[in-house]
């Protein structure tokens, strides 16, 4: 196993740690009286606004139309969740340091798989919000719901909600990347070692040609 | 008074002509103006304007923030006067503000405004601004653009010549306008020249907190002491003070105080006096005063009585005063941007003089003297005088600065603006100005660095510029284009109050450190309510408190019984909010105050007296939500002797 590989790949189990210094997901709520938006972050253990009041804002503005407040303290993901991350990144820098490849790939298609279902658990709760309303709500308008995308913009009254990846997240899009990366290009590697073990080399211009060679016609 | 409205129906005839003439010649000083003026004063929609200024209110005993140039009015800004709209002296956090040594005044005179100054230069930290008639000087935080403080002056009346600063804003000063038996007595009027004196009052600033303190009074004789302005550079230490009334009469003044050929300039060597106050040279003479102050942590004003203050003498104090003989009752004196010379406006001539600060100490130097008056050092005029700007006008009465080599002086009498050149004192160019014109502005324009980019005339007659109001009239500025060589009007705009004085900051040096809220956390007023469920209702004998919260869109408690009349009720509101422009309003029916004005974050508190059996309703004023209107409540009030259960609640009653 080549040093830059196993490099790579315990960056990209460190950078998960990102999650802990950065907010993942970023929901803004634009409209007339808020031409600056109100800005909503959701962390891995937490949820923060752009001031210390946002989410008594949202809390006030989503209570008109009957939404429950958003209480960080009643979301238990937000407890649990942190752990998660610490045990992933803890187990890649494991396997990097084990340079086995086959424990890559198992931790690439679990970091899939547990980032799947936080988003489909994002969903969930986002879709409670948005459509279990009280039926005593000051503004009721038949058929509405107000589950902010998950990712993307929509119109929600007067509001525009954007929601999308923020520094947190990006971080972890970049971990998947680092990770699919070390892996692919040990997979080309030992490969290589096998085709230069059949082959045989002459000299180390044999090699650095064939992988030239190799890099080229993948592109 | 025959004499006064003859001179000025003369006065407007000279203007009607005036006009007339300009009229004829290119049509640019009636309104006629072009596409392109319009453009230099137009705003768009959303955009900000370039500079704050900040406003006197005159007689409304207030100050009002406009922008500039496009004359839009942005905030009142309630200082000596109590205001409803606010609950500004109505409230019981703001009352103690309007107290002075003779308790609750709720009205005065207030004139000059004066910004905060560090290094000569204006910094956007507070404004200072005079109360006329029962003497006193508060400081408003451009922070919060609220009163922050207000000290009364002792030994004075009617504080006029303030409250100017100096460089760094060491001090503000509080000349007294009319001289008083110091300490009061009860003697006649004609003793004046005996019993009377005029107090000077050097106000210490505090550099961190802006908190004010009286440091030291010079005891002056009995002149009229009208207006100042503080050296600069190497002037820097000396604080000019202009006089009247030299003749030292009591009565009919027009006459009387009018026949000196020459008032003085008073020059005041205020590092001397502290040199004075450090050895101990000082009387401390027993009074009392009031100094008012407002606690952002508590959101309260406290008020404290202080019982003497140190007095300097000249005839103690050698080479601390010195007179500057100026000619015609000199109103305005006013320190070019360089410190070198000191205009005063002889208000009965035509003519400015100008003294020159180099001069003057060689002069003291020399020993270059005309005498004495009451042992102050008469300085040879002579020898003090730099120049003389001739025919500028009639009636001069201020002077700025553009920072470009060029004052600009008001002339009342004739009712325009000169504009003159420093060190050849010519006149370049006049405009009119609609009509009389007290006082003018430039922003930065007594500091060292003015921003000679407008000027705006602050008029006291108004007559025929906007669509007629009754007998009584909006008062009126006006802004004028001093950018290029010719003056150019660009705006006229109407006022709050008297715009007596003005200045001007730029807005980048405001805007940014505004406030928007206050923050709940920080919020340690003794009766705050911070949450919901601490609201509540408390009873102590017959005087009831009542722990209110606000936040969009319900008052909690909003159900209140078991209060009876002859109760002494507090309503303690708390604004939830947390929010930038989420203010909520209180106003209960009967109150024989005002309402509560309650800013996010903040604590009020409403004084009622319920005084009849019934059920009564409280609501929001300031619109606040789509449901504004359902934010109200109810409060019972029982009779005497009636023993109605004390409770309150929201939504739901509680078991009896």
């Amino acid at each position: 196993m080549k040093t830059i590989n196993k490099v790579l790949f315990i960056s990209a189990a460190i950078m998960l740690l990102a999650l802990f210094i950065f907010p993942m997901w970023k929901i803004t709520l634009v409209a007339p009286q808020y031409p600056h938006g109100v800005t909503m972050y959701i962390w891995i253990n937490k949820i923060s606004g752009s001031e210390p009041g946002t989410l008594q804002n949202i809390n006030i503005l989503n209570h008109y139309v009957g939404m429950k407040p958003i209480e960080p303290e009643s979301i238990p993901e937000l407890k649990y969740f942190p752990y998660i991350i610490l045990a992933m990144s803890f187990l890649g820098v494991v396997f990097g340091f084990m340079g086995k490849r086959s424990l890559w790939i198992f931790w690439l298609v679990l970091l899939a798989v547990l980032c799947a279902a936080g988003l489909y658990d994002f969903y969930l709760w986002e879709y409670d919000y948005g459509h279990n309303l009280s039926p005593e709500a000051p503004i009721k308008i038949p058929g509405m719901a107000y589950q902010p995308p998950l990712i993307g913009n929509k119109m929600l009254l007067n509001f525009l909600a954007k929601s999308w990846p923020w520094i947190g997240g990006w971080f972890v899009g970049l971990s998947f990347i680092l990770s699919g990366l070390a892996i692919w290009l040990s997979g080309k590697k030992s490969l290589k070692d096998e085709k230069a073990k059949s082959v045989g080399t002459d000299n180390d211009g044999g090699v650095v040609s064939s992988q030239l060679h190799s890099v080229a016609t993948t592109h | 008074m025959k004499y006064l409205s003859s001179l000025l129906a003369t006065a407007g005839l000279v203007v009607f002509f005036f006009i007339l003439s300009g009229c004829n010649q290119s049509g640019q000083n009636t309104g006629a103006l072009s596409s392109d003026v319009a453009s230099q004063v137009y705003v768009p929609p959303g955009q900000h304007d370039e500079f704050y200024a900040v406003i006197s209110g005159g007689f409304s005993g207030q100050m009002s923030i406009y922008g500039l140039p496009s004359g839009r009015l942005f905030r009142v800004i309630p200082v000596f006067s109590v205001d409803a709209e606010k609950g500004y002296g109505f409230n019981e956090e703001t009352k103690p503000l309007l107290n002075t040594s003779y308790g609750f005044v709720p009205w005065d005179d207030a004139h000059h405004p004066e910004l905060s100054q560090t290094n000569g230069e204006t910094d956007g930290r507070w404004v200072f601004i005079n109360g006329n008639n029962t003497p006193r000087v508060a400081r408003v935080s451009l922070r919060t653009f609220e009163t922050e403080e207000i000290i009364e002056l002792p030994n004075s009346g009617g504080n006029h010549s303030s409250p100017f600063t100096t460089e760094n804003t060491e001090y503000v000063v509080a000349g007294t306008r009319f001289s008083v038996p110091i300490p009061q007595k009860d003697v006649t009027i004609t003793s004046y020249a005996e019993n009377f004196k005029g107090a000077l009052s050097f106000i210490k600033v505090d550099p961190e907190t802006g908190r004010m303190e009286v440091a030291f009074q010079v005891l002056m004789p009995g002149f009229d002491y009208d207006l100042a302005h503080a050296g600069k550079n190497n002037s820097h230490g000396w604080m000019f003070f202009t006089s009247y009334n030299t003749e030292e009469q009591n009565s009919l003044l027009e006459v009387n105080a009018s026949q000196n050929d020459k008032d003085f300039i008073a020059a005041i060597n205020w590092k001397k006096a502290e040199e004075y106050l450090a050895q101990g040279k000082y009387r401390e003479l027993p009074t009392s005063y009031v100094h008012n102050y407002w606690d952002e942590s508590t959101q309260m004003a406290y008020s404290e009585t202080i019982k003497t203050v140190k007095v300097l003498d000249p005839s103690d104090c050698p080479d601390m005063v010195y007179f500057l003989p100026t000619p015609k009752s000199p109103h305005g004196v006013d320190v070019d941007p360089t410190g070198e010379y000191i205009v005063g406006a002889g208000k009965l001539s035509t003519d400015l003089t100008v003294h020159s600060f180099t001069k003057m100490l060689k002069a003291i130097d020399e020993k270059n003297f005309d005498g004495d008056r009451y042992g102050i050092p008469v300085l040879n005029y002579d020898a003090v005088v730099a120049g003389v700007v001739k025919e500028g006008g009639l009636g001069p009465l201020h002077t700025e600065f553009d920072g470009k080599g060029y004052a600009y002086t008001s002339f009342f009498i004739s009712s325009e603006v000169t504009k003159w050149k420093l060190g050849t004192w010519e006149v370049v160019d006049r405009i009119p100005t609609y009509y009389s014109i007290g006082h003018l502005m430039i922003p930065g324009g007594d500091s060292k660095k003015p921003n000679g980019k407008y000027l705006v005339a602050l008029n006291k007659i108004t007559k025929d510029r906007y669509l007629p109001t009754g007998p009584e009239l909006t008062q009126s500025a006006q802004l004028i284009d001093i950018s290029g060589d010719k003056m150019k009007l660009l705006l006229d705009f109407p006022t709050v109050g008297e715009p007596h004085y003005a200045q001007g900051i730029e807005a980048s040096k405001v805007a940014p450190n505004s406030m928007q809220y206050y923050k709940l956390d920080e919020n340690k007023h003794p009766h705050a309510t911070l949450s919901e469920n601490e609201a509540r209702v408390e009873r102590n004998g017959n005087e009831v408190h009542v722990y209110m919260t606000t936040i969009r869109s319900h008052f909690a408690p909003d159900n209140i019984e078991g209060i009876k009349v002859g109760d002494k009720v507090y309503f303690h509101v708390t604004n939830l909010e947390q929010d930038f422009d989420v203010p909520h309003g209180f106003a209960v029916m009967g109150a024989n105050n005002a309402e509560l004005l309650i800013m996010p974050g903040q604590t009020e508190t409403l004084y009622w007296e319920p005084k009849f059996e019934g059920v009564f309703p409280f609501y929001c004023t300031d619109f606040c939500s789509a449901l504004h209107q359902e934010m109200q409540g109810y409060i019972r009030v029982s009779a005497s002797n009636a023993n109605t259960a004390l409770r309150w609640w929201t939504g739901q009653a509680p078991e009896m």
